[in-house]
């Protein structure tokens, strides 16, 4: 990676993590700015909450994708698992957000972790197709097991109380972006942390090449299995919090167009960078939203086109975009 | 039991038809082309249009379809996948659901979202007995299609001189350039090639599937299954594959309704843990 290289004054391993942990001021900006639509925009927290899942959600593909080199376009297994666990669960009496959203990390991770043994052993395009099939194996049980789930209807009778016993989720998403937002930022440190660890180092060294990893001391195969239960769990984290905040669980949480969105994100904001991933599902949300309002059949062409402009002209996505523009500026002034 | 072996195995063949052209372009040139059901559904509309608006025969309709499909594969090559040839298989895969996405919404526009109404010759409905077998003669002339287009590419791709160029530029592209093959015509015939047996699968699938702008989506997932299940770049993997998927479809979804579509995802989940590179995929 070209970003690792610039920052020189990095001579041993323990200053170069350090460095790298250390927080930007760009980064606090971005934070803060986070709460903004509180103020600016309280007409679109939906919006906005719909946003910060899908962050989450990006991420944690970004773990696997960006920095493992496991490309998955299946992903929505988790976030599917997690929604229904999140929902079948609270219609059974426990209806505390936290409880649910700890009990979908902890079936998805189940989940993702029975799943790793699978996913490390193949690579691009039996790899590709697996993580699909997958999730299609699930799409296709949770619309059988009708009396569970609601099949194709839906889950019926979701009950959630309020945040902590005492926030209520309301009509204008108050409640639910700012929970949303604090799952996300949490969820955040913990992989910021991670990928600035020895164990995100050798990650990328995984991506960079599988079979020389071993050969210095590090299984490729259980760090992969290790990260690929680490983004299940987060997966399905988003997942339990999008049917806390809309009370709905329908057949698409666990569809091919939810795992091609999320792709679709991570990629447009660049993916191995983290906040690429919460950057494309602003972009693309907002986008969507404002395509929709004006020609509410076609905004996918816009979408689409957007795609391919910056695939052919933005390689490293929308981030890696403005770092180059960024670097250009330096080297000028 | 017959009939079941035959239904399955027609639908195999739609499988096939639609999927054959993505062993070229995905399987052969190694380009991650999730666009090509988009194709798929342009042949569908090409057919319906003419049909419905000029009045052409429905079998007239076909090579119109290659064509036309070829021809905008051909476009877009030269200005968008060619580019991208050497790029990552996220980027190849991203830029294609960029397709997918916008051909959807093309579709869309010009079309409408409601499903075309596909009409049938007299000479292609309907069916008939054969030894207590029901055989639909739209479903018998589904196989006998795929099964000439199957000795065409075969033989096309083993001993004509451009199948040779084909295999060249695909094994080795310096090499190829070395020998004076133009490597870049070559790719662009073979992914319109591709393109129009794309289309050619499309026209021929929206008498049985049906047809709206979803088309695109809903078989992407089919021609995947089909392409890595059966090995890349081998015709012949596509087509037990295809064949395999229809009849253990079929057969499923008439003794085991109650698991759906599960059956086939968990064989291709199973076959490709068997053998990752497909059944008869050498890489």
């Amino acid at each position: 990676m070209a970003s690792e290289s610039d920052s020189g004054a990095a001579f041993s391993p323990r200053n170069f993590l350090a460095s790298r942990t250390r927080w930007h001021a760009l980064e606090i900006v971005f934070w803060l700015s986070t709460l903004l639509p509180f103020v600016l925009v309280p007409d679109y927290l939906q919006l906005a909450s719909q946003i910060a899942i899908a962050a989450l959600f990006a991420i944690s593909l970004d773990l696997i994708l960006g920095f493992a080199g496991i490309v998955s376009i299946g992903h929505a297994a988790y976030f599917g698992l997690g929604a229904y666990t999140a929902g079948i669960v609270s219609k059974y009496g426990v209806s505390e957000p936290v409880v649910l959203l700890v009990l979908a990390a902890i079936v998805s991770g189940t989940l993702g972790y029975a799943t790793s043994f699978i996913i490390s052993r193949f690579r691009h395009l039996a790899l590709i197709m697996i993580t699909l099939g997958i999730c299609l194996m699930l799409y296709e049980a949770a619309n059988l097991t009708s009396w569970l789930t609601g099949g194709a209807d839906g889950l019926q009778g979701i009950k959630i109380g309020p945040l902590l016993g005492t926030f209520k989720f309301d009509l204008y998403g108050k409640t639910a972006y700012a929970y949303a937002l604090v799952v996300l930022f949490l969820c955040f440190l913990v992989c910021r942390r991670l990928i600035h660890s020895p164990f995100g180092l050798t990650l990328r060294g995984i991506r960079e090449n599988p079979v020389r990893m071993p050969a210095i001391g590090a299984p490729s195969d259980a760090h992969i299995r290790k990260i690929y239960t680490i983004a299940a769990v987060i997966a399905g984290m988003a997942g339990a919090v999008l049917a806390q905040t809309t009370s709905t669980v329908s057949l698409e949480v666990l569809g091919f167009q939810r795992s091609a969105d999320v792709l679709v994100m991570l990629i447009l904001g660049g993916a191995g960078k983290l906040y690429g991933g919460i950057l494309g599902s602003i972009v693309y949300l907002v986008a969507r939203d404002q395509f929709s309002g004006i020609n509410p059949q076609y905004w996918y062409f816009w979408i689409g086109l957007m795609m391919v402009l910056v695939v052919m002209y933005l390689p490293n996505g929308l981030l890696g975009g403005l770092e180059k523009l960024t670097r250009r500026w330096r080297a000028k002034s | 039991m017959a009939g079941i072996l035959f239904d399955g195995f027609a639908y195999g063949m739609l499988l096939f038809l639609l999927s054959v052209g993505l062993s070229v372009t995905l399987g052969m040139m190694n380009f991650i082309n999730l666009s090509h059901a988009s194709f798929g559904m342009l042949g569908g509309y090409v057919t319906v249009t003419l049909m419905q608006q000029l009045g052409w025969p429905f079998l007239a309709t076909l090579p119109a379809a290659f064509v036309i499909s070829a021809l905008v594969g051909m476009v877009m090559e030269r200005f968008m996948f060619r580019r991208m040839y050497r790029a990552t298989d996220l980027d190849q895969t991203l830029l294609t659901i960029g397709v997918v996405f916008m051909s959807i919404a093309g579709a869309a526009y010009i079309w409408g979202t409601v499903q075309q109404p596909v009409v049938m010759p007299d000479y292609l409905s309907g069916s008939f007995l054969v030894g207590g077998v029901n055989i639909a003669r739209y479903r018998l002339f589904l196989i006998v299609v795929a099964l000439v287009i199957t000795l065409l590419m075969i033989g096309g791709l083993e001993w004509t001189r451009f199948g040779a160029q084909i295999r060249a530029a695909v094994d080795n592209q310096r090499m190829a350039r070395g020998l004076g093959l133009d490597v870049d015509r070559t790719f662009s015939l073979t992914f319109s090639l591709g393109s129009g047996l794309a289309g050619l699968g499309g026209a021929l699938a929206i008498a049985m599937v049906g047809l709206d702008p979803g088309f695109a989506f809903a078989y992407l997932i089919y021609v995947l299954i089909v392409v890595s299940v059966g090995g890349l770049a081998s015709i012949w993997g596509s087509f037990v594959a295809a064949s395999l998927l229809g009849i253990c479809d079929m057969a499923g979804k008439y003794y085991v309704p109650q698991l759906g579509s599960f059956l086939i995802y968990l064989m291709m989940v199973g076959i490709l843990m068997w053998r990752p590179a497909g059944l008869f995929g050498k890489r």
